[in-house]
């Protein structure tokens, strides 16, 4: 797969769980036996890969957050790496 | 000790909920403490459904409930669906024996994460002497359930003299169960697997074979399951980084409530670990004497005290140097810088000169008969 084709719909493989963690102030990648602490701009993009918008729309939709920054590189270069150890799937 | 008084520890994200001693299965490596049946009365459920709420409050995550047999605990969904309200990531670390389809079904729902089954073989006949009890046909049947019903499948093989060179086969069972992860654990010699060290530990030449064959597993299957393979600690020469440091992430908690930094360190001597019947878990993990005592690096000797490499392995294992050197303080005598590691490289050197009396050194098995005769009652107080 090319994770980073623009109308791709990704989400979590059923593996892993992601969730925000209030004592750690930051996303977690939770699977069997281990866990993964997220940097706040992995566990953004994480947060999108539900399966409802493709890789345009959540581009998107982080600039219109995070205001004034052109993200499509990092975000797909992120996807590739989320991609690469078996995080995320095609919808 | 060494950190009190000055800053707060960073809170435990590990809790293993260790909720029995009770198991139907022998395995004579099982790292439960010798003295398992002299242990006090199990915790209630209530005590347990407390100290889940706690650590979670502190910040813990990862959950394990583990055992003895977990599935000997009849209130084990009850604990799951409270943890999972709570938010943990709950794993089973089960033998699958006391496992039926109902009761899966019933942690589905519970919310419970993932399963990991035990196997102590490949085959029957070897993983039921293993065991000390008729198991393997049922741990099939649970396994392709566990996976039925959706849940992220680990299998975990401790690896041992008895049963390494069966790898191959242990892999292709796990490949038709599906499993999502396999586990190949050398044994670690603590606890019942220390008594029976001299015939459970493999030659050098079968561990070779055997990592050999896991890697080519590991590059053939890469996209359909990870695979870890564990190397024993014996065959290196610089110590793990055992628990990721005392009493920095993980927490167990014994049956009896007895607070412990890792759940072999019960046998270590002149501890009294704090019980979380007396004593919230906070006040456990950041207060008290035995939960600090090898916190930082102050209390290391050399030749840990000047090594560079200190905060990368924290000075081993400290049961292990206890077990081997008689003093927990002291390097783990794994690392080659140990004035004891003589002692590691004598065992590893009979595994391969004792591989013939092997049959005249029955194992073992853990049960409660056997701890009783193995252990006086004021032992590990």
């Amino acid at each position: 797969m090319n994770a980073a084709r623009p109308s791709a719909r990704l989400r979590i493989k059923p593996l892993y769980r992601l969730q925000w963690e209030e004592a750690q102030q930051a996303f977690v990648l939770l699977f069997p036996e281990g866990m993964i602490k997220l940097n706040d701009a992995a566990g953004q993009i994480l947060k999108r890969c539900d399966g409802t918008l493709d890789v345009d729309g959540m581009v998107a939709d982080l600039e219109a957050q995070f205001t004034g920054s052109d993200l499509r590189q990092d975000v797909l270069e992120f996807l590739e790496v989320a991609h690469e150890r078996g995080w995320i799937e095609e919808t | 000790m060494n950190v009190a008084g000055s800053k707060k520890p960073d809170p435990p994200l590990w809790l293993l909920a260790e909720l029995t001693y009770a198991c139907p299965l022998q395995c004579p490596y099982c790292s439960n403490p010798l003295d398992f049946a002299r242990q006090g009365k199990e915790l209630t459920t209530d005590a347990w459904l407390r100290v889940l709420r706690e650590a979670r409050a502190m910040g813990a995550l990862q959950l394990g409930f583990s055992g003895g047999e977990p599935l000997a605990r009849r209130d084990l969904e009850i604990l799951i669906r409270e943890a999972h309200s709570l938010g943990y990531y709950i794993n089973l670390i089960t033998s699958g024996v006391g496992m039926d389809a109902a009761r899966l079904e019933g942690f589905r729902k519970a919310g419970l994460d993932h399963i990991q089954v035990s196997f102590q073989a490949s085959n029957r006949e070897l993983n039921d002497l293993i065991a000390g009890t008729r198991a393997f046909e049922h741990k099939l049947a649970m396994a392709r359930q566990v996976k039925a019903n959706g849940f992220p499948m680990v299998l975990c093989f401790v690896l041992h003299h008895d049963n390494i060179d069966r790898i191959g086969e242990m892999l292709d069972l796990a490949v038709s169960l599906e499993a999502n992860y396999v586990e190949l654990a050398n044994t670690q010699y603590y606890g019942w697997a220390w008594v029976n060290r001299e015939h459970l530990l493999p030659t050098e030449e079968q561990l070779h074979r055997a990592e050999t064959i896991a890697h080519e597993y590991q590059s053939r299957y890469a996209d359909e399951m990870k695979i870890y393979f564990v190397v024993p600690d014996y065959y290196e020469n610089r110590p793990k980084a055992c628990m990721n440091g005392w009493g920095k992430v993980f927490l167990t908690v014994a049956p009896d409530g007895t607070a412990l930094p890792c759940h072999a360190a019960r046998e270590l001597p002149g501890f009294q670990f704090p019980n979380v019947k007396d004593r919230s878990i906070s006040e456990i993990w950041n207060d008290s004497e035995s939960f600090n005592h090898f916190r930082g690096y102050d209390w290391m000797k050399e030749p840990c005290r000047s090594c560079p490499e200190k905060e990368k392995d924290f000075g081993g294992c400290r049961c292990q140097a206890f077990l081997l050197t008689g003093d927990p303080a002291n390097a783990d005598p794994v690392c080659d810088k140990s004035p004891f590691h003589d002692r590691v490289l004598g065992a590893v050197a009979s595994a391969r000169t004792v591989h013939d009396k092997r049959a005249e050194q029955p194992l073992v098995f853990r049960n409660p008969q056997n701890s009783r005769r193995l252990t006086s009652p004021c032992d590990g107080k």
